[in-house]
């Protein structure tokens, strides 16, 4: 007996209501893209690789061989416009007949023409990151994420972040962004690595002790994953030189170990609205928050006036419990990747405090001061000689020592 | 009594201590009274005006004194002091 596909596609069209790309088109436009629960979910029943190749802006992908398994995760309510489509229009209209039949949506339409018709009506595609086979196996866990997946990680890659130091907390945070993907990462140290450093600088190592420990970084980061560049600079922070280092920065992840850099740090972020993952660790204590401009507190706004120098241990050398910059490190490196996935409550407005001997963590609420001298003006009013200002801090620092 | 919670960089004025018991019924009056028991840590709180020095922040439980009523906030005997001092240091 001959093959009667095309009774069975006509039969099933006929009970199926149609809509054309045009229309889609028009009640895609009409809603919120990032609304949580739109009026109509328009879903691609394609396979992988056809969708990788392009699709529909704002459509979700049910392949058809898993539409009875996930479409409750993107049609969650039985009631609610659907939209199908595949390429030409007929797997979309047998996959909305079992969505009706077997599932008993009430409100489902079949795309006339698939993506096909779509393409020549010059309706927008969207060509989604292309991901080798190779970064497929290396990010899968990331991908399994619904919190992630491929958008998600698409986001770490494309993302560029600036470590400040190669220390302590550096060393941890580029490990572990490194190994998430993050696309661009630039570390900013003048140090060489030496050996009291081994204790708790875990990106270093015994072979590189006397390197810069920018290099040290880059070969580590290099050998843990080909697809971050690594852009160096072995100098410090200063007020002539840190605009121009910092700018094209998405994320600034900030360990440094003294007041006069965190001051001129804090004015340069909040004139150029990066914002600034901020700790700090001191014997068995640390500090974490971030600090992004003019939607929380900036570091002036917590401490408008640096401590004298016998209050500030920052001036000479302190011991330092070689686990605790790594706890530190990557509680920073979490809110980096949160801040990059747009997820999860970031720790703006809040500042938590660990004890590690107490095993205790202490959240604090912070705000914006109405009259910090920063960050209550407008950005452009930031004068390039107002960065980093306060009383000589150097001097006073120097001073205690001596 | 309130329990007052001592940062690293007082420690050494507070023999070591990190929790204190202190009696007063305002935050001005806890910290007075941890002055009393170690007078190294005045000038580390206090400004020669008598005033808080702004480079250290006070909190009753998650709070900011400078958002309640300042050193004149109520203290009760369940609350929590936290002095925080601005803290550096990533190495």
């Amino acid at each position: 007996m001959a093959n009667n596909y095309q009774d069975f596609l006509s039969k099933i069209k006929e009970q199926i209501p149609e809509i054309s790309p045009k229309d889609v088109q028009a009640i895609l436009e009409s809603q919120d893209p990032t609304s949580a629960s739109p009026d109509a979910v328009l879903v691609d029943v394609r396979e992988q690789h056809e969708w990788d190749e392009s699709h529909i802006p704002g459509a979700k992908h049910v392949p058809r061989g898993y539409l009875e398994q996930r479409i409750g995760r993107a049609a969650p309510d039985t009631d609610q416009r659907v939209i199908l489509y595949c390429q030409s229009g007929n797997r979309s209209a047998i996959a909305a007949k079992t969505l009706i039949d077997e599932f008993g949506y009430t409100n489902v339409e079949n795309m006339t023409g698939g993506i096909t018709d779509w393409k020549q009506a010059h309706l927008p595609i969207e060509i989604p990151f292309q991901y080798s086979d190779a970064q497929r196996i290396r990010y899968s866990r990331h991908m399994l994420l619904p919190e992630v997946g491929p958008e998600g990680q698409e986001k770490l890659l494309k993302s560029k972040v600036l470590l400040l130091g190669a220390g302590g907390l550096g060393a941890p945070v580029a490990l572990y962004l490194a190994a998430a993907g993050i696309g661009q990462l630039g570390i900013v140290d003048d140090d060489v690595v030496d050996a009291s450093n081994l204790q708790r600088q875990v990106i270093h190592s015994t072979n590189t002790i006397g390197e810069s420990k920018v290099e040290s970084a880059k070969q580590t980061i290099e050998a843990l994953n080909p697809d971050v560049e690594v852009t160096t600079y072995n100098t410090r922070l200063n007020a002539d030189n840190i605009v121009e280092i910092i700018k094209d920065y998405d994320i600034i992840v900030d360990g440094v170990d003294n007041f006069p850099t965190r001051y001129l740090l804090n004015d340069a972020t909040v004139r150029l609205k990066i914002p600034v993952v901020s700790a700090s660790i001191l014997a068995f204590d640390g500090q974490l928050t971030i600090f992004k401009p003019y939607d929380g507190p900036c570091y002036r706004c917590l401490y408008p006036v640096p401590p004298p120098a016998e209050l500030a241990p920052s001036c000479g050398e302190n011991g330092v419990l070689g686990v605790l910059p790594g706890t530190m490190g990557l509680l920073q490196a979490t809110e980096v990747i949160k801040l990059i996935l747009d997820i999860g409550d970031p720790l703006i407005g809040r500042l938590m405090l660990y004890d590690a001997l107490a095993e205790e963590f202490t959240n604090l609420k912070i705000r914006r001061d109405p009259e910090c001298p920063i960050c209550s003006r407008d950005p452009d009013e930031i004068s390039d000689e107002e960065l980093g200002k306060f009383p000589d801090y150097d001097a006073f620092c120097a001073g205690a020592i001596a | 009594m309130a329990t007052v919670k001592i940062p690293p960089v007082l420690r050494t004025a507070t023999d070591g201590e990190k929790q204190v018991s202190a009696t007063g019924g305002t935050v001005g009056d806890v910290l007075r009274s941890i002055v009393g028991d170690y007078p190294d840590t005045e000038r580390q709180l206090f400004g020669p005006d008598g005033g808080l020095n702004r480079y250290v922040n006070v909190y009753l439980n998650d709070e900011d004194v400078r958002v309640l009523d300042g050193l004149d906030t109520a203290v009760e005997d369940a609350d929590t002091v936290m002095i925080l001092p601005a803290m550096a240091g990533g190495q």
